[in-house]
């Protein structure tokens, strides 16, 4: 049975049928895992024994047909930067390599408690800090779609994983794009929540006031069932959302039972985009898009047209300006999280003894721990705060990401909606843009609004181009709408079908052999 | 030599006795096991988060009315960012921009004057862990239990002139913590400790030198030898022709000086940014006003309630108000003897003197009101006299003894039979003609001695003064026939 063939709605439909046991469903991803992750890397730590014994107690669930949800046997990745205890979380550094977490996230907690089966770890860039996966301090992952490119970042393992069909879902982070870019470049899903809906509890931050915990899948229906269960008030972030009279648990808990049912009859077409207000920023088509992602667009329009939304063009102001705001926030609070590995209680310590204070025995414990990217956000962070520059920096950067706010806030009294690309271009070659970081930088520019202004946003496949790599488009809703943004991807998915296009094996197969024949000729010489 | 004045003030550090730590649930407790009151939010651990603690802003509030700061209705944390080992974070979540007080005040009796002494801000913030060197293996280790322990810092405006004015200043701040029970301000325990800003100017001027900062000071002895040696270290700079340089200096007690820290451990930019972490703090004038109703009786309050209403005298009133527990005492036990001056005088003589022999402070003195009140009571009406009073007070502290019930056990009550005390005096004249005849020659000294010896035979137990009267009655009869 190929795992790849069926979303995760289906597949909880079938577990919930007894048509597949958790167990069963553990088995395939491990041989999906063990067959191309060596050539793939999506995965940083992989628990077989856990997963198994996870999809027995699942089983147990099913079988006793109580405390199950929809995700109750599904196995699911987990970015590296979500602490998971008991299970080493590395945030793909040298500073956590053996970091093991006395505690679980709050996401993880609830996710066990809904039955879903832990994977692994996936890979990302180092801390989370990067759009390629490329600065994981362990290895690069590949764009299943094409191995000579990169899967996007920083959650590219867990896109990798879903869209190579090792796992039907993954969690990611979003602080600039690190859910919506990988899954634009994979061809997959992905929800940026709005900020404050799901719990931060756990996650290692990056930058606190932007992080964002959310679902990667292959449909939209499938973020919603991840989406559903981890979302809602949690008292230990401060920074979670209160739910006034239960509200919004009510529509997560309607939407969860809309897409079950929907799944288990077939039928999607109570999913409609009919009479939604969809706005486009005129400001979008300044940008250099790629020709096929400009034409994928506009197709995209006239589906939506077709569906029965109402598309009309709109202002934007400060979409340039929201690339510099949104990095020396980032990297102001980055600097400051980062702050705390320094050797001392837990984490990587320099071999060397000849420091002559413990600044030095600081440093060194940085310098050799923290990658090049990094260090370069720490430092541009801690200047951005510094006495005499933190006015022209970092206050600066707050007045612009308010107006940028309001300005969303405006467009969105008016529009249910707002359309556009959600990177310029797809997936670059492996190694090019570590060598360009500001043209790298300047990519994340139609992501980075959403986690400035804490709205949820949703990635969506809407095409490929020339060479057959994925292009995406992305929805922007209204704060604490998440549930009508996911229907309405549900209800684009029934007019589309990029979704249900899977990469080739071919690559895959061919990268594990060489990798073999690889080892191979070691051993021989 | 030009004449010089002190300018000092005093950032105070006092810790809370709320019963969870500032940002997570773990106890605030004093003395455990290192490292066993702690979680992942105090220890700093990768993806943990702060969550305020609801009572730790009701005992800031309870301080901001009680030292009369404006109240600031949208308080903010801010994260001071530096490297320390016992900062697990790196960077210590504190108040800079928007602290909830500011502008509030203290007044103080400094000698004949009342003074007002300004209070900048007062503000929340986490305490830090505290590093233990072992040097037998040459090894700091790191005990974080003391992490996230709430503080409250209380800025002072250079107001103050002296060290005299600083420990009044502090003296007071510390009394008004106690008696609205915010901290129980045991310096030995770290949980008073105050960084003190010096500089001198010459009189008149109307400019601020430069000033000094001695940090984390923990008794106030320490901290007035420090205030009058830095203050006279400048003075004697200025004189050379030397120039004061701004700097942390390090208080050292046994060499009764300070030193200048390194440059290094001085250069600090703090980088202060508020703490994405935590939301802003709303304050509604609702829960002021329900602080301030719940606010106990201030101790400038009952000083003047003391000295107005009860006719104690101000150095008697300044006694009774320096500590809760011996307000409490004093007020518990005046109920129960109705003597104001008469109790407030035991408890500056005999529980003074107690406290002296036993080496502790005064409010330490572990005193039943009940139980002080009878031996009051019992010593005015004559029922004991002084000296055995004291004797059941001590046993009353040490032993939780019930006054009557020991007095009567062990025979104390005076002698009320005149006639055993005249027979006794007798008896004490005719053993002494020696000392009846200096008496004649005019030695009226004599008495004291004939007094002692007739109160040895009764065992203590009678009333000097009607001892006394009885002598000199007894020695006038024998020289006029
Ligand atoms: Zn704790």
């Amino acid at each position: 049975m190929d795992l790849r063939k069926f979303s995760a709605s289906r597949l909880a439909v079938m577990l919930s049928d007894g048509k597949i046991s958790a167990s069963e469903l553990a088995e395939l991803s491990i041989e999906r895992i063990n067959k191309i992750d060596s050539g793939l890397g999506a995965f940083v730590t992989v628990d077989e024994s856990g997963i198994r014994s996870q999809a027995l107690q699942a089983d147990a669930l099913l079988a006793a047909d109580k405390n199950r949800s929809p995700l109750t046997g599904l196995p699911l990745a987990i970015k590296d930067n979500i602490s998971t205890a008991g299970i080493r979380t590395t945030c793909a550094s040298k500073m956590l390599a053996d970091y093991v977490p006395p505690y679980s996230a709050t996401v993880v907690e609830k996710l066990r408690k809904s039955g879903a089966v832990i994977a692994g770890k996936s890979n990302l860039d180092e801390f989370a800090m990067g759009s390629t996966t490329e600065t994981s301090a362990w290895h690069i992952t590949r764009n299943p779609w094409s191995y000579e490119h990169v899967p996007g970042g920083s959650s590219g393992g867990s896109a990798a994983a879903v869209a190579a069909g090792l796992v039907p879902l993954a969690l990611g982070s979003d602080t600039g794009g690190s859910i919506r870019q990988p899954c634009s470049y994979c061809g997959l899903t992905g929800l940026k929540p709005t900020y404050g809906t799901v719990s931060r509890y756990g996650l290692i931050a990056y930058a606190s006031s932007l992080d964002q915990i959310g679902p990667i899948a292959r449909t939209s229906a499938d973020c919603a069932l991840v989406y559903t269960e981890i979302a809602g008030t949690d008292g230990r972030d401060s920074t979670s959302m209160i739910d006034n009279n239960g509200n919004f648990s009510r529509k997560l808990g309607k939407l969860k039972d809309d897409v079950m049912a929907a799944e288990r009859a077939n039928d999607f077409s109570g999913f409609s985009l009919a009479g939604k207000r969809i706005a486009v920023p005129k400001a979008f088509a300044g940008y250099e898009l790629q020709q096929e992602t400009a034409e994928a667009l506009e197709q995209a329009i006239r589906v939506l047209e077709q569906a029965g939304a109402v598309i009309s063009e709109c202002e934007l102001p400060l979409l340039e300006e929201s690339i510099p705001a949104y990095y020396l926030i980032a990297s102001a609070e980055a600097s400051a999280n980062l702050s705390r590995y320094d050797g001392v209680q837990y984490g990587y310590r320099t071999a060397r003894s000849d420091y002559a204070d413990l600044a030095e025995f600081y440093s060194l414990n940085r310098a050799e721990a923290l990658g090049p990217e990094v260090r370069t956000r720490i430092m541009l962070g801690t200047f951005a705060l510094s006495s005499g520059y933190y006015d022209a920096w970092y206050l600066k950067a707050q007045k612009v990401r308010r107006l940028i706010r309001s300005r969303y806030n405006e467009i969105l009294t008016e529009y249910d909606f707002i359309l556009g690309p959600t990177a310029p271009r797809t997936a670059p070659l492996l190694g090019v843009s570590l060598d360009d970081p500001l043209a790298m930088y300047l990519s994340d520019v139609f992501t980075v609004g959403a986690n400035l202004t804490g709205l949820p946003a949703l990635a969506l496949p809407c095409g490929f181009d020339n060479s057959g790599l994925p292009i995406g488009l992305q929805l922007t809703g209204r704060a604490y709408a998440d549930d009508e943004l996911l229907r309405a991807g549900i209800a684009w998915q029934q007019q589309t079908e990029f979704h249900l296009a899977l990469p080739s094996d071919k690559e895959a197969e061919s990268a594990v052999a060489a990798q073999l024949s690889g080892v191979r000729g070691e051993v021989e010489s | 030599m030009k004449s010089y004045e002190t300018v000092i003030g005093l950032e105070v550090h006092v810790e809370l006795s709320t019963r969870s730590k500032i940002f997570c649930s773990c106890p605030v407790s004093y003395g455990e096991e290192p490292n066993t009151k702690c979680c992942p939010v105090c220890m700093g651990l990768p993806g943990a988060l702060p969550v305020l603690n609801r009572e730790v802003v009701e005992y800031a509030l309870r301080t901001c009315l009680a030292v009369n700061c404006d109240i600031n209705k949208l308080t903010r944390f801010d994260r001071k960012n530096y490297f320390y080992p016992d900062l697990p974070k790196a960077y210590q979540i504190s108040q800079l921009y928007e602290p909830i007080g500011r502008d509030g005040w203290l007044e103080i009796q400094a000698g004949d004057l009342d003074k007002r002494i300004r209070i900048h801000e007062l503000h929340m913030e986490e305490d830090a862990g505290k590093l233990l060197h072992d040097p037998w293996d040459d090894q700091t280790l790191v005990d974080y239990n003391r992490c996230g322990v709430p503080l409250l810092e209380i800025v002072s405006e250079p107001d103050l002139r002296s060290a005299e004015e600083a420990l009044i200043y502090l003296e007071k701040l510390r009394s008004i913590l106690q008696f609205i029970d915010v901290s129980d301000c045991r310096m030995q325990e770290g949980s008073l400790r105050a960084d003190v800003n010096v500089s001198v100017r010459p009189i008149g001027s109307e400019e601020f030198g430069t000033r000094t900062e001695m940090k984390n000071m923990n008794s106030f002895k320490a901290i007035g030898r420090a205030i009058e040696k830095e203050s006279r270290r400048q003075i004697e700079l200025i004189e050379e022709g030397g120039a004061i340089r701004q700097e942390t200096r390090r208080w050292d007690e046994n060499k009764d000086a300070s030193f200048p820290m390194r440059s290094k451990e001085d250069a600090h930019d703090y980088r202060y940014f508020p703490d994405p972490d935590l939301t802003p703090v709303l304050i509604s004038s609702d829960w002021i006003e329900k602080v301030r109703e719940a606010l106990p009786e201030l101790p400038q309050d009952r000083r003047s309630r003391y000295i107005l209403e009860l006719g104690l005298a101000e150095y008697e009133a300044d006694l009774m108000v320096s500590h809760p527990d011996l307000s409490n005492l004093f007020e518990e036990t005046v109920k129960l003897t109705d003597k104001p001056r008469e109790t407030a005088s035991w408890i500056m003589g005999e529980l003074l003197q107690l406290s002296k022999d036993k080496s502790c402070e005064l409010a330490e003195l572990e005193v039943e009101p009940k139980a002080f009140a009878r031996i009051i009571i019992m010593t005015a009406d004559g029922t004991i006299n002084r000296i055995t009073a004291r004797k059941v007070l001590l046993a009353a502290i040490d032993e939780q003894v019930d006054p009557e019930e020991y007095i009567a056990k062990q025979g104390l009550a005076m002698i009320s039979d005149t006639s055993l005390l005249e027979q006794t005096v007798a008896q004490v004249l005719a053993d002494n003609p020696a000392s009846v005849e200096d008496y004649r020659k005019g030695k009226t000294k004599v008495t004291g001695f004939l007094v002692g010896q007739s109160m040895r035979l009764l065992g203590g137990k009678a009333d000097p003064q009607l001892l006394n009267k009885i002598v000199l009655v007894k020695l006038d009869n024998i020289v006029q026939n």
